[in-house]
């Protein structure tokens, strides 16, 4: 039996019944056979027209369980009134586009990452940059912060993952430290590390995700299911939890298990990739952003998309969301340069932050939640508050 | 007109994949200028405008653009519908026809719509051959209108260093379309000569403009002519057009699925078939409370005490999270439930406190420990999770746990084998064990009500390490009895 309780205990990968063993059933083709059990030799026409069925009766099954609409809900909940939000630091120094940014645990430093194969981390309460590598490809699109705060992972088109201690000695050269841990067999689009140093989580244009062990490199576990580029993944919140989402080209969200590398829930109602994928803080619930220029909701217990957040004005590619600490708001980065804030619960937008002048990229909300940052085309980072 | 661009043919029409990221934007904006453009449907008015000497063909005012924007999009702010048309300007598809910088402004600035054949949806990657040809021509003809811009000059110049030795061909070429372009009447001459230019606008920017035409490498490969064989904008033949793009990764062709792949889909179909789900009603109710409890917390929707430290420049906000005496604030969402208790270092060690206290301590410890394994290096999960099991499960452990038998045996098979998920089974059951007994005991307690009324002030002394500050946090007699 599961535990419904709303703040997170559910367990959404309770032990299930293996499916029976279907290797025997009557053939309908020959019916002189009819009288026997006979090895199934289904063609793949045979089992794609099953997996149709089958998609059809779970989504009559999911429609079933769809009996209001969370705006309507969250129609008593109380509005959120006039939000101003502002740019309070400005970080420049990159040479190119900015693709990639994490933010340290201890809620001020950050690691960016570029096209130009610069990866620089900064202390972004002071602006004053504190380390920089040059990597030795262009387009370091994915970059993090170890839990710690002593090492930063990055990797892009050289289809690896590195991880680079971080030196208390500035003069010292962290490129010679250096240590290759993960292999991809196409670019790195994204990296994590678990809730330890100890390991990191990447997904990959090859169309996989992977977790390696940080200190020998190997390869702990791989995640096989998608169909096309994985662009963006996001760990579960939860202490214990042992889950990830991931989004990709193929336009799936695919909730994966750490343990067993298998897919357990999966996610298609976007009309093009899923550049971005983030967690309700519950973990109940995930975000995604999409090229379709929307940003959606999808709770896990109901196994279904629960909101949209769109409007008619918007028209470019959701590059990047995160939440804020309570799960009110959402926030996306675009393409047309904006950042849009969603009220999460009732779906309307909360304002449109106008600043970057190029493509935001990359979007985080500090680990505490005082502000979030954004990373932008236009070579910079801005980090942004409420003002109240 | 929004096929237009196929219909035009243009030499740059590659057929590109239709759902590809560029194209659905392309498309979305192909639809808005459509709209736009349809007078009898409530678009804009075009209209020819006299000026001093001449009269201005086929233009329209940017408040005019504005305001459809508003009206149509269901836009409220003006900024939003001003930021709007100028991407759709950045994009090409409209112009201010006395302006390289290609923006939208509220006011009586005249823009004009670009044709078809130059739209960014025909996928053009002109070479500088043709940009080469295109500022020649300009040279060419003796009109105000088409005279260089500074950076256009630098540019001729920087090209005709490049193109030295081919620099008669180039010429030639100039010298043929001007001779096409006089053929044409006058007031269409304008109209196309000012397209022309916004598409080189486009291509080739103003210095210090956004390059729309700049790729997310990522997407670029699933374009269905990957290796953009590129056609020249003036017809012009020329041998290192054949080249590949270097923005262009090698494609993978799409994967067919194969028997298995979807017999794994009906597999996992089947699974999710057996899933108990949760209406949506309860679902939105459990969201609405959860984020209801946490919104005082949320310093991007409420304020913080004493000051957010990005706006006040005030790190004591910090500081106080830092130290370990906790405001009754945060002491209060020790309450909410056992996992945001075990998140707070502060919350983590009263409890361990309290339990010793009540001299059972083991169920915690061990949650930790195991918490502990699962950050190890791979190398050394074997040995620490055996030592998990002499501590907690082994036959007269000095810290024995409590299990059932199903979860003890499992977790005694799992230790043949020993992995950083061994525990699992275990730790999940002493979890549940906790938040149903001591936790609840523990909210109850002196140790936690003396804080959350602020009855006294106690000392705070670390009694667990903060998972995030060292990667080799445990200290063994914290942890382990012997």
């Amino acid at each position: 039996s599961c535990d419904f309780a709303p703040s997170g205990s559910f367990s959404p990968f309770r032990r299930l019944p293996l499916p029976a063993k279907r290797k025997y059933m009557r053939s309908p083709l020959s019916p002189e056979m009819a009288t026997q059990e006979v090895p199934l030799n289904e063609t793949l026409a045979h089992l794609k027209t099953e997996s149709e069925t089958l998609k059809l009766k779970l989504e009559e099954e999911r429609a079933k369980l769809h009996d209001v609409e969370l705006h309507q809900v969250a129609e008593k909940v109380e509005g959120l009134g006039q939000f101003v939000m502002k740019t309070r630091r400005t970080l420049k120094g990159h040479g190119n586009k900015v693709l990639c940014m994490d933010w340290c645990k201890d809620k001020r430093r950050i690691v960016s990452s570029s096209q130009d194969g610069k990866v620089i981390v900064w202390d972004a309460f002071t602006t004053n940059k504190e380390h920089a590598v040059t990597m030795p490809c262009t387009w370091v699109m994915a970059c993090a912060y170890a839990p710690s705060g002593c090492a930063v992972a990055c990797g892009g088109l050289d289809n690896k993952c590195s991880v680079y201690p971080l030196s208390l000695d500035k003069n010292e050269n962290l490129a010679a430290k250096k240590k290759s841990v993960a292999m991809h067999t196409n670019y790195l689009s994204a990296c994590s590390f678990t809730n330890s140093d100890m390991q990191i989580l990447t997904s990959s244009g090859d169309g996989t995700c992977a977790l390696w062990d940080v200190e020998s490199g190997q390869l702990l576990q791989s995640f096989h299911g998608h169909a096309a580029d994985v662009l963006c993944l996001d760990l579960a919140p939860s202490e214990t939890g042992n889950t990830f989402v991931s989004g990709g080209c193929d336009k799936k969200a695919n909730v994966w298990d750490m343990r067993s590398g298998q897919c357990i829930q999966s996610f298609e109602t976007h009309e093009s990739d899923i550049n971005s994928v983030r967690y309700y803080p519950s973990g109940d619930a995930f975000a995604s952003g999409s090229d379709d220029a929307t940003c959606r909701l999808y709770d896990l217990r109901a196994d279904r998309e629960v909101a949209i957040y769109s409007k008619e004005s918007i028209i470019f590619g959701v590059s990047s969301v995160d939440f804020s600490l309570s799960g009110r708001l959402l926030f996306g980065g675009y393409n047309d340069y904006t950042i849009n804030v969603w009220d999460v619960l009732k779906g309307t937008r909360v304002s449109i932050l106008f600043g970057h002048e190029n493509r935001v990229s990359t979007l985080r909300v500090s680990p505490d939640g005082t502000a979030f940052c954004t990373g932008s085309w236009d070579h910079t980072l801005r980090v942004w508050i409420l003002m109240c | 007109m929004a096929e237009g661009s196929k219909d035009q043919g243009g030499v740059g029409t590659m057929d590109p994949e239709e759902d590809s990221p560029n194209m659905i934007v392309y498309r979305k904006i192909e639809d808005i200028i459509t709209r736009i453009q349809d007078e009898k449907a409530g678009g804009v008015a075009i209209r020819t405008v006299k000026s001093f000497l001449s009269k201005i063909p086929s233009v329209v005012s940017g408040a005019d653009i504005v305001q459809w924007l508003i009206k149509n999009l269901s836009i409220e702010d003006p900024a939003e519908a001003i930021h709007l048309g100028s991407l759709i300007a950045a994009h090409g598809y409209i112009f201010p026809i006395s302006d390289h910088v290609l923006t939208l402004k509220d006011d009586g600035t005249l823009y004009r719509f670009q044709s078809p054949y130059f739209w960014p949806s025909n996928c053009w990657e002109p070479e500088n051959t043709d940009y080469a040809i295109y500022l020649c021509k300009r040279t060419m003809q003796n009109k105000a209108r088409l005279e260089l811009a500074d950076y256009e000059a630098e540019n001729l110049a920087r090209l005709q260093r490049a193109f030295a030795r081919k620099w008669e061909f180039i010429f030639m070429q100039a010298e043929a379309q001007v001779k096409l372009d006089r053929k044409k009447d006058k007031a269409e001459r304008k109209i196309l000569d000012s397209q022309e230019r916004a598409f080189w606008d486009v291509h080739r920017p103003v210095p210090g403009c956004v390059n729309t035409t700049e790729m997310d490498i990522r997407k670029c490969r699933r374009e269905k002519n990957p290796h953009r064989v590129k056609k020249s904008v003036y017809g012009v033949a020329d041998d290192s057009q054949n080249q590949l793009s270097p923005v262009h990764i090698s494609s993978q062709p799409a994967r067919k699925p194969t028997k298995e792949d979807v017999q794994k889909e009906i597999t996992f179909l089947n699974i999710q078939l057996d899933r108990h789900c949760m209406k949506v009603s309860k679902v939105a109710d459990s969201l609405m409370s959860y984020t209801d409890q946490f919104v005082e917390y949320d310093p991007l929707v409420s304020s913080v005490e004493p000051s957010n430290p990005w706006i006040s420049d005030d790190t004591t906000f910090w500081d106080l999270e830092a130290s370990r005496e906790p405001s009754q604030q945060r002491v209060r969402k020790w309450g909410f439930s056992l996992e945001e208790a075990l998140k707070d270092t502060a919350g983590r060690d009263q409890f361990l406190k309290f339990l010793e206290s009540e001299f059972s301590s083991e169920n915690l410890r061990f949650w930790l420990a195991v918490q502990d394994l699962k950050r190890r290096p791979f190398r050394e999960v074997p040995s620490r999770a055996q030592e998990i099991w002499q501590e907690f499960l082994a036959e007269g452990a000095p810290s024995a746990i409590n299990l059932d038998s199903h979860s003890y045996e499992r977790t005694s098979q799992n230790l043949k084998d020993p992995g950083r998920y061994s525990y699992e089974d275990a730790q999940e059951h002493i979890f549940k064990l906790m938040k149903s007994d001591s936790y609840a005991r523990f909210l109850r307690s002196n140790i936690y009500q003396d804080l959350l009324l602020a009855r006294k002030k106690v000392s705070f002394k670390p009694m667990t390490q903060d998972f995030n500050t060292s990667l080799f946090c445990w200290d063994k007699v914290t942890l382990f009895k012997n």
